[in-house]
């Protein structure tokens, strides 16, 4: 799963479509043949603020999914919060507009060779790369089990044509406001259970990424999460993304979430280990 | 014709726009974005003795016009690198300028012999900005005295021919002090300037943002702050040339760099907002030049300095 994404390419893309969904923003861009080489999980690196910003660093997203559309030319998507000075920027910014933008990057979830039972768990905006993924999974015959979860009924999203590919969907929010009143980690054991649930597959916040795994681990039931880590560049050179990750060798290292992620196997990922270098890792000093 | 030729020391590039150490890796990521070889120099990560870590994360903030980092020297050890990068980068056709960083004199003295006799590298950076575990962790770049040991002790080590560029920190009292003792040291040219040590705290959990506390501003911020390090430095001593680095952005920036003294410049924090920066402000800088009036690079090397009444 590790590796620069050789796809990668830096295009100037133009926004075809900007809509407010619910607390988000779903963007769409023209991007051409570079629809073709995206996969669920990868992510796109944008400049935000213009020629002259303050802003020097791109902003990440997740792609939500691509399009390939033969001549008229691929479409990419992605889904924004609004929440710092570079996201509210990007989410102003109308149709006709070109942003320089940077994808596919990093790790895509890994797809199984057979059919199987596959949970599907987004947080807030996370859930967007996973509507791409279940029709992926839907295609080689996987059933499909979804989780999303929010704060509030605002910020689950969960647009229809996005649903059609699942078999179950489930909503859960903190406030009550729509589906079950709690977190995700509530309602994620007994579907494990009930539907033989064989991978889970999540993305959101690094705390509710954790409390996943837990679960999965004392299950047995294989994790694959798209992480998320203040990143600078993207494409690997600054070393800030990092995380500790324990290979197949036993050993932990600093790995970056741009290059070896942000989809990593959960069972590998050293949770909890904030401000902090733990015991054992590769060149700790 | 153009000459667009530089040189640091007795190393001499086809063109003066580099990678900044850090700010590029080895190479390799960069280079699927473009060829290596069109870079006046691939400056690499500051390498250590051995494998290391770095800190913890957060390592990251932004600020306006900038960005604080906290990497804490992260990467393989010095074995590791030259068995793999270095091959890697030579087979690129890329040209090479290591950096090296240390925790001890003994350290710098170490990678010096590691490095002597290593074809297809052009330059050593000796990056002087580190803690010095054996001085209570002050910064060997801070005192005259422990800069002038680190480099002594590169010098003693590396042989004839490799030429020196020293790093130094913008974070001392007398930037043109360090500079001169360095040089006296035996480095050959200098490298200025390395990032501005800063701090953000993060006002939600009203403690420091980074895990390190502390960390390097770089990006267009701290520009001024390295026009005037180069300028102070060129203007002390004419003769030693400069790699100049610190917020440059555009050819324009660039520009301003060479006016100020820079013999040649690296592009640290803008290769993170764009992977092909590097090749722009190499672009942009040739067409600065011309529009300027110079034939060459190095008529416009400290042309900032001129005597009032110069045109």
């Amino acid at each position: 799963m590790s590796g620069i994404n050789r796809e990668a390419r830096q295009i100037f893309a133009e926004i075809v479509s900007n809509k407010k969904v619910g607390a988000y923003h779903h963007i769409v861009f023209s991007v051409g043949e570079l629809a073709n080489s995206a996969k669920p999980g990868n992510f796109v690196a944008i400049s935000v603020g213009g020629q002259n910003s303050a802003m020097v660093l791109r902003r990440a997203f997740a792609i939500y999914r691509t399009f390939d559309r033969g001549a008229s030319g691929g479409l990419l998507e992605i889904v924004v919060a609004p929440h710092g000075a570079g996201s509210i920027w990007l989410t102003n910014q109308l149709p006709g507009f070109k942003v320089d933008l940077v994808a596919p990057l990093g790790t895509a979830f890994g797809i199984p060779t057979e059919p199987v039972r596959a949970l599907l768990v987004g947080g807030g905006y996370g859930s967007a790369p996973l509507f791409g993924l279940s029709e992926v999974l839907k295609s080689r015959g996987c059933r499909i089990d979804m989780v999303l979860g929010a704060s509030t009924a605002m910020k689950i999203y969960a647009p229809l044509d996005g649903k059609r590919s699942v078999n179950s969907l489930t909503t859960v929010t903190e406030d009550g406001t729509t589906g079950i009143t709690g977190k995700v980690t509530d309602v994620i054991p007994g579907i494990i259970e009930t539907n033989q649930i064989d991978i889970i597959y999540s993305c959101g916040p690094m705390g509710m990424l954790e409390a996943i795994n837990v679960i999965a681990q004392e299950r047995g039931v294989v994790h694959q999460c798209a992480i998320e880590e203040a990143m600078a560049c993207g494409i690997g050179v600054c070393m800030t993304c990092v995380l500790p990750i324990r290979g197949e060798d036993g050993v932990i290292r600093m790995l970056r979430s741009c290059i070896d992620g942000p989809v990593v196997d959960g069972g590998s990922v050293i949770w909890n280990s904030k401000r902090t270098i733990p015991e054992g890792t590769w060149g700790r000093n | 014709m153009f000459d667009f030729k530089t040189s640091l020391g007795q190393a001499n590039f086809e063109n003066p726009v580099f990678t900044a150490s850090g700010c590029a890796g080895s190479g390799k990521e960069l280079s699927q974005f473009f060829d290596l070889a069109e870079l006046g120099a691939v400056v690499t990560k500051s390498i250590m003795l051995k494998p290391r870590s770095g800190r913890a994360t957060p390592r990251m903030a932004e600020t306006p016009s900038g960005m604080l980092n906290s990497i804490g020297l992260q990467g393989p050890g010095i074995d590791l690198f030259l068995e793999k990068d270095i091959p890697w980068l030579r087979d690129q056709g890329a040209t090479i300028v290591v950096s090296i960083a240390g925790e001890s004199v003994e350290d710098y003295a170490i990678l010096a012999r590691k490095l002597r006799a290593v074809s297809g590298i052009s330059a050593l950076e000796v990056n002087i900005s580190c803690p010095n575990v054996e001085n209570r962790g002050q910064v060997f770049a801070c005192h005259p005295t422990t800069a002038r040991a680190a480099i002594e002790a590169v010098r003693r080590n590396i042989g004839g021919e490799l030429p020196i560029i020293a790093k130094l920190t913008p974070d001392v009292t007398s930037i043109v002090e360090i500079a001169e003792e360095v040089i006296s040291a035996g480095a050959d040219s200098l490298a200025l300037i390395n990032t501005v040590l800063g701090m953000v705290i993060d006002t939600n959990t009203m403690r420091p943002k980074l895990a390190g506390k502390t960390g390097g501003l770089s990006g267009p911020a701290i520009r001024p702050v390295a026009v005037r390090a180069i300028y102070q430095v060129h203007e002390a001593m004419p003769h030693v040339k400069i790699l100049g680095m610190g917020g440059v952005a555009s050819g324009r920036d660039a520009f301003e760099l060479i006016l100020a003294g820079a013999s040649a410049v690296s592009v640290g924090t803008a290769t993170f907002g764009n992977p092909t920066a590097v090749i722009k402000i190499k672009e942009e800088l040739r067409a600065e030049l011309i529009s300027h009036g110079f034939d060459s690079l190095r008529e416009a090397v400290g042309y900032a300095h001129r005597p009032e009444g110069n045109l």
